[in-house]
């Protein structure tokens, strides 16, 4: 009984299919890249999320979206293992990565993150050169060869759309003497200079001007040719724009948990949504 | 008033409401900042008082050293015969090198067996232990910096040096210190410089570690998740991203704990052996700048004896700033290299 509302709240697996159709600008068929399947996260006795069951799929942009506090960037941190470090926190249920449960005992975090890398809210460059920055993550995966190294750095600048901008100053200048949405950009570059196969972004924008959105936006639609992305995002626009699947979380007002409310299509979800209490959020009625 | 405001696109011209008597907060004499005045004043004093202060030292440990440097000069320094009272074979003089060189050697050894252990304590405490621990053991650092000098030197004497003695001293002297000068024997009190050195170290130990701690706490959490999202393990996290961002600040703990090094005076006085003679030996007894000074200004035999001694702790005082101040130096240069791109 449970079981079933689930699979009507989240998008059963499934039912992915019958809209993979639906989605005509998509031309490739697509597989889930990830599955959560009555996924929940505490830390310590407090339950952050609660019974999410939802996927993700391969070389598509789903963004998560809802109010503060509902949860969704405790998700996201939950897909590559962020929470590791932290004392008490445990996750229930099934997350799944390309089939393998994240969470098994026989996964290391270390191999998963270089997989799975991540974007953060604040631009976090390193106190280093721009050319460092980005090459840290492949000294990090055992890369010394200069010629290696200098190309990989250059192809990630330029898939972040960086490299003009910082081509004639890559050992001068720091990371941290860019402006804010080019640190951004380059914390992109240092995340696809691992290659990895999915990228989170953690509300990459909150701390960009619009203009600096718009281009870190732009990038996201052309990094998924090659990447499985999941944003949070507190901007429904932003949502709307840039992804092709939307998840909508709440905060349970009596369990003081989150939850997924409604997963679907980015513009079924924003057009005809199922659930009353997404419709009050994306109309604006809400948090 | 008439005004208008001419933009781009539209003129918006409007009314300014006219006054004849200035509102409150416009003239001058506000009451709120009566109290501003005294406060400035007070803490202008109170900052100005140290500088004050370290003059003051200063000028005193010149004029006091005056007699003893006309006499003397660049032999209170470098000199190293130290005879305070005429005898048939020795002239009156006094060299002040031994004491100089076991202050610089003693302070060396401890820096170099301190702040490896240190640092290494300074990482657990902020990245590695559970959190339940870190308070406690914190706790227990810090109350090894507030341990009275006197009694680090009564455990030197009483368990460190026999302990020292046997397991280290003599098995080295004997093996080692056969080609090695440095370690050469007898060893006969087991007093001298690399045994003050060693519990110069555990005292400076606490300082640097804890100063060690506090800074890479101040290293914020996304520089820790930006490592750790592109794959590094928790050793590359820290030491690629914790440490280098707290290079400055961990420069900063390893010079104050020179400092102390340079400076402490009972322990060093209780387990150098105070012997103004250079030895090769670091297990030879010798004698630092502070406890020369301790031991000898009570019981000075002259004027030009005291003098001396005041010349003696005006070199210590001159080392102490000049190595402060090349920290200084050293911190802005490493600062620089890391954050000043930051603009």
């Amino acid at each position: 009984m449970e079981h079933a509302m689930t699979l009507t709240r989240g998008i059963g697996f499934g039912d992915l299919v019958a809209q993979r159709t639906k989605i005509s600008q998509l031309s490739v068929a697509t597989e889930n890249k990830i599955e959560m399947l009555h996924f929940g996260f505490h830390y310590g006795a407090f339950k952050a999320v609660h019974d999410v069951t939802m996927a993700m799929p391969t070389n598509r942009v789903t963004a998560i979206i809802g109010p503060s506090g509902c949860g969704k960037s405790t998700l996201l941190r939950s897909i590559n293992r962020m929470h590791d470090a932290t004392e008490g926190a445990h996750a229930e249920g099934i997350l799944r990565l390309d089939a393998m449960n994240v969470y098994d005992a026989a996964v290391d975090s270390v191999l998963l993150r270089r997989r799975v890398g991540m974007v953060f809210q604040r631009p976090n460059p390193f106190q280093l050169s721009i050319f460092e920055n980005v090459a840290y993550g492949l000294r990090v995966l055992g890369i010394r060869h200069r010629g290696t190294l200098a190309e990989r750095v250059e192809q990630s600048l330029r898939r972040a759309a960086l490299w003009d901008e910082v081509k004639d100053r890559l050992h001068s200048s720091f990371g941290t003497a860019l402006s804010g949405g080019q640190q951004q950009r380059l914390c992109i570059a240092r995340t696809i200079a691992t290659n990895p196969e999915v990228i989170l972004m953690d509300e990459p924008c909150s701390a960009l001007d619009p203009i600096a959105s718009l281009k870190i936006e732009d990038l996201i639609y052309d990094l998924r040719e090659q990447f499985t992305i999941v944003i949070v995002t507190h901007n429904m626009q932003q949502a709307a724009r840039v992804s092709d699947f939307t998840a909508f979380m709440l905060m349970n007002r009596e369990k003081r948990y989150g939850e997924l409310i409604e997963s679907g299509p980015t513009d079924q979800l924003f057009t005809k949504p199922h659930d009353k209490r997404t419709e009050d959020y994306i109309s604006g009625q809400f948090g | 008033m008439r005004i208008s405001i001419r933009t781009a696109d539209s003129d918006v011209e409007g009314h300014m409401a006219q006054r004849t008597t200035p509102p409150e907060w416009s003239t001058g004499k506000s009451p709120l900042r009566h109290g501003d005045v005294p406060f400035r004043a007070g803490t202008i004093m109170l900052a100005s008082a140290v500088v004050l202060l370290v003059f003051a030292i200063a000028w005193m440990l010149y004029t006091s050293s005056q007699e003893a440097r006309t006499a003397f000069g660049w032999d209170l320094l470098f000199g190293s015969a130290w005879n305070p009272v005429q005898t048939e074979l020795n002239p009156i003089s006094f060299g002040g090198w031994p004491a100089v060189r076991g202050t610089l050697l003693s302070a060396c050894i401890a820096l170099i067996i301190a702040a490896p252990l240190a640092i290494g304590i300074g990482i657990y405490l902020a990245e590695l232990c559970p959190i339940s621990l870190r308070t406690p053991l914190s706790f227990l650092v810090e109350l090894l910096a507030a341990v009275p000098s006197v009694i680090y030197g009564v455990w030197g004497v009483f368990v460190f040096i026999p302990f020292f003695n046997t397991a280290f001293a003599t098995p080295v002297s004997e093996s080692i210190g056969t080609f090695l000068p440095w370690f050469a024997g007898p060893i006969a009190t087991g007093r001298g410089l690399l045994v003050t050195g060693v519990i110069l170290a555990l005292m400076i130990l606490p300082t640097i570690a804890s100063l060690t701690r506090d800074v890479l706490r101040l290293v914020p959490n996304t520089q820790r998740e930006a490592m750790l999202a592109i794959g590094a393990t928790r050793w590359e996290t820290i030491w690629l991203a914790v440490i280098p961002y707290s290079r400055a600040g961990i420069i900063g703990a390893i010079m104050l704990g020179l400092g102390r090094a340079l400076g402490e005076t009972m322990a060093a006085t209780m387990l150098v052996g105070n012997t103004q003679r250079i030895s090769g030996s670091l297990f030879a007894p010798a004698t630092t700048a502070a406890s020369l000074v301790a031991n000898e200004l009570t019981n000075s035999v002259s004027s030009l004896h005291e003098s001396a001694l005041i010349a003696v702790a005006f070199a210590l005082f001159g080392i102490t700033l000049f190595l402060n101040f090349g920290a200084r130096l050293l911190i802005w240069y490493v600062e620089r290299n890391t954050r000043g791109g930051r603009s």
